[in-house]
C-alpha cells in the first residue's frame, strides 16, 4: 500500500492516455456484465433445476400432449414420490407483445413439486377454492401492475374455448415469488380442471408430468423405468432431468454460452492490445525514473510489482466503473424484461469472475512492460538519460 | 574500529564493446577515510563515472574487490546490493532527476519507502531534509515549478533522507550556473562537515573541486592524488 501513491501517480501520468485506456476497459466491463447476465436469463433454468426433479415429456416432441391417464402409472413407479403435471397454454395479456408462460396446473401438487414458489397461505387457499382462479409470479404482478382481484382477461393463440371464444377470464387470487435470485417467477398458473372444462379440445390430455425421485432411489433408473412403461405406445415419453430438459429448451435459442464467449474474447483480444500499447509506452516514457528507483535501492521485484501494480489498477479503473454500471442496468433491464426473459441477473460469480478478468487482463497487458522495467540496466538507462 | 570507509584493492573494470574489449578500470587502488570528501577529476571515459558505479553498488569490478562500510560489494548479489543501496549510500546526478509526478517531499519520501517507517514517520523524515536543503517551503511543488538549483537541492535531500554514510555525486553542478553551483558544493561542505558524510563528487569543473578536501585525477583507468589548493 505505500507504493499506493508511487502507482497512482505514474498510472495518470499522461491523464489523456490513461482516460483513454480506461473508457476502453469501462466498455469491455460493461458489455461482459450486460451478456453475462443475459447468458445468465438463456441458461437460467438449468442453474436452478433441482436433480431429484424428473420431467416426462413426449419422446416425438415437446408439443404433443401426454394422456391423463399416464399420470397413475407414473405415480405408482418404484421410486417415484410424487407426481404434477403442466401444460402449456400460449396466450397472450391485451397485445400479442405481452407474452410470457401461462400454465394450467394442479394447484396442490405442483406447489408440492415445487417449494422455492412462495406465496401467503390465505392466497394459495383462496386460489385453490377458485375455478377460475389463477396466481401470478411476481415479476409478471409488477409488470403489469396487477394486484389480488383483478380481473384478467388472456388472449388464447392455441386453445379456443369449447364456446368458440378465444378470451380467458381468470380472477387473480395471489402472487407468488421464488427466494432463489437466480429462478425466475414470471408466469401465471391456473387451475387444470377449469381448462379442461373450457377448451374446445385435447381433453384428457398434458403437456408433461414432473414428478419427484424417493430419497435414495437412482434418477436414471425411475427414467428408465417409465419410458419402458409406455415403450410401444402410441404415447412415448422421454424422462429425463429438469437440468437436461432446461438445457433442451435453451439449446432452441442457439448456444448461447458460445456466442457470449465469442463476442466477449474480440473485445478482450482488443482490450489487451490497447492496454498493453498504454503500459508499453509509459515504461518506455520513463527508463530513467525506473532507473533511479533501482538506484535508490529498490529491487527487481518490486520495480516489476509497481508497473504490473499500475496495469491492474487501470483495469480495475475501467472495470469495476463498468460492471457497475452494467449491473445498475440489469436492474432496470431485469424489470423491463421479466416477462419475456425472466432471469437476467448479474451473479456474485460472474462478478468475482469479472475481477477476476480485470487483475488478470492488468497482468498480461502489463507483464512484458514490466519485464522490461526489471530487467534494464541501471547504467546504460542513466547513460541514455 | 577502521577509520577506512571504503577500500578499492586492484580493482579492474572491463566493458565488452561488439568485438573489443575496453578496460576503464586498471588494477586500482583506492582508499577514502570516513567523513573524507573527494573530488574526482578527469577527462571524458577516464573512468571517474566508473569508479563512482563501483562505490555505489551500481556495477560489479571484473576483477578485485570492493569494500565499502564493511560490506563486500563485489560479492554481492543484485538484491544484495539493492538492499545495501537503500541504507548506506545517496546518489546525485548532474539532472537531479526527480520523478516529475510526486511532489518535492514525495520525492525525498521515495528511500524511505523501503523502510519500515509509518507514513507519518516518512514524512517528517522528509521534511527534516528538505528542511536541512532549505527547501522546507517548497514541499509541495512539483519539480517542474523549481528552479534547477532548488530541483538539485531535492535531489541531494532525497540522498541524504536515510542518513546514508556516503554520498556519490556525479557531476552534481554540470547543470548550473556559477552561482547556483557554488550554493549546491556550500551545501556538500556543510553536509560533509556538520554532518559527517563522506563525499565523493565526480566533476570537470576546477572551482567545485576546490571545495573537497582533496583531489584525485583519473586518467586510462588509473588515479592519482592532488592535494586541493
Amino acid at each position: 500500500m505505500k507504493y499506493f501513491r508511487l502507482i497512482w501517480k505514474n498510472a495518470w501520468r499522461k491523464k489523456i492516455r490513461t482516460s483513454l485506456t480506461v473508457l476502453s476497459v469501462f466498455v469491455a466491463f460493461l458489455l461482459f456484465a450486460l451478456l453475462s447476465a443475459l447468458g445468465f436469463a438463456f441458461r437460467g433454468g438449468v442453474d436452478v433445476a433441482d436433480a431429484e426433479r424428473l420431467i416426462v415429456i413426449d419422446k416425438i416432441s415437446l408439443i404433443n400432449p401426454l394422456p391423463m391417464s399416464y399420470r397413475n402409472r407414473i405415480a405408482a413407479t418404484e421410486g417415484v414420490e410424487s407426481v404434477t403435471h403442466a401444460s402449456w397454454f400460449g396466450g397472450y395479456y391485451q397485445d400479442p407483445r405481452n407474452q410470457f408462460g401461462q400454465f394450467p396446473v394442479d394447484p396442490e401438487s405442483y406447489f408440492d413439486m415445487y417449494p422455492e414458489f412462495n406465496m401467503p397461505a390465505e392466497q394459495f387457499e383462496a386460489f385453490k377454492r377458485n375455478r377460475t382462479g389463477a396466481v401470478v409470479g411476481r415479476e409478471i404482478a409488477d409488470t403489469y401492475g396487477w394486484k389480488v382481484g383483478d380481473q384478467i382477461p388472456i388472449q388464447a393463440t392455441i386453445w379456443t374455448r369449447a364456446d368458440g371464444g378465444r378470451t380467458w377470464e381468470f380472477q387473480l387470487e395471489g402472487i407468488f415469488s421464488t427466494d432463489d435470485p437466480r429462478g425466475s417467477s414470471a408466469l401465471m398458473l391456473f387451475q387444470y380442471d377449469y381448462f379442461e372444462e373450457a377448451r374446445a379440445f385435447g381433453k384428457g390430455t398434458v403437456g408433461w408430468y414432473i414428478l419427484r425421485v424417493s430419497k435414495g432411489a437412482d434418477p436414471v433408473q425411475v427414467a428408465n423405468a417409465i419410458d419402458l412403461q409406455f415403450a410401444n405406445s402410441p404415447n412415448e415419453t422421454e424422462t429425463s432431468t429438469e437440468a437436461a430438459f432446461a438445457q433442451s429448451f435453451t439449446k432452441q435459442f442457439g448456444n448461447i454460452a458460445l456466442i457470449v464467449t465469442l463476442i466477449l474474447g474480440a473485445v478482450f483480444f482488443t482490450l489487451l492490445l490497447v492496454s498493453g500499447n498504454t503500459m508499453s509506452q509509459s515504461v518506455r516514457e520513463r527508463i530513467s525514473e525506473l532507473a533511479v528507483l533501482k538506484t535508490l535501492g529498490f529491487s527487481d521485484p518490486a520495480v516489476l510489482g509497481i508497473v504490473l501494480s499500475e496495469s491492474i489498477l487501470i483495469m480495475l479503473m475501467g472495470g469495476l466503473l463498468g460492471l457497475g454500471l452494467g449491473w445498475l442496468l440489469i436492474q432496470g433491464l431485469a424489470q423491463q424484461m421479466a416477462a419475456f426473459l425472466p432471469g437476467i441477473f448479474l451473479s456474485p460469480a460472474a462478478m468475482a469472475g469479472g475481477v477476476a478478468m480485470m487483475i488478470g487482463a492488468g497482468i498480461l497487458a502489463g507483464i512484458f512492460p514490466a519485464l522490461k522495467a526489471m530487467r534494464l540496466s541501471i547504467i546504460d538507462a542513466l547513460a541514455r538519460a | 574500529m577502521s577509520d577506512i570507509l571504503a577500500k578499492l584493492r586492484g580493482v579492474s573494470r572491463i566493458y565488452q564493446k561488439g568485438k573489443e574489449k575496453v578496460e576503464v578500470l586498471h588494477e586500482l587502488d583506492l582508499e577514502i577515510p570516513k567523513g573524507d570528501f573527494i573530488a574526482i577529476m578527469g577527462p571524458s571515459g577516464s573512468g571517474k563515472t566508473t569508479l563512482l558505479n563501483l562505490l555505489g553498488g551500481l556495477d560489479k569490478p571484473t576483477a578485485g574487490t570492493v569494500n565499502v562500510g564493511g560490506a563486500e560489494l563485489s560479492s554481492m548479489s543484485n538484491s544484495q546490493l539493492s538492499h545495501w543501496r537503500s541504507t548506506n549510500v545517496g546518489f546525485i546526478f548532474q539532472f537531479y532527476n526527480l520523478l516529475p509526478v510526486l511532489t518535492a517531499l514525495r520525492n525525498v519520501e521515495l528511500p524511505l519507502l523501503l523502510t519500515d517507517f509509518s507514513s507519518k514517520e516518512r514524512v517528517k523524515r522528509a521534511s527534516i531534509a528538505l528542511d536541512i536543503v532549505g527547501l522546507a517551503d517548497r514541499a509541495k511543488h512539483y519539480p517542474r515549478e523549481l528552479s534547477g538549483g532548488q530541483e538539485q537541492r531535492v535531489a541531494i535531500a532525497r540522498a541524504i533522507v536515510s542518513d546514508p554514510s556516503l554520498l556519490l555525486c556525479d557531476e552534481p553542478t554540470g547543470d548550473l550556473d556559477r552561482e547556483t553551483a557554488d550554493e549546491i558544493l556550500r551545501l556538500l561542505q556543510v553536509l560533509n562537515r556538520e554532518h559527517g558524510k563522506t563525499i565523493v563528487m565526480v566533476t570537470h569543473d576546477a572551482q567545485a573541486a576546490d571545495y573537497a578536501n582533496r583531489t584525485l585525477h583519473c586518467d586510462k583507468g588509473t588515479l592519482e592524488a592532488r592535494e586541493a589548493a
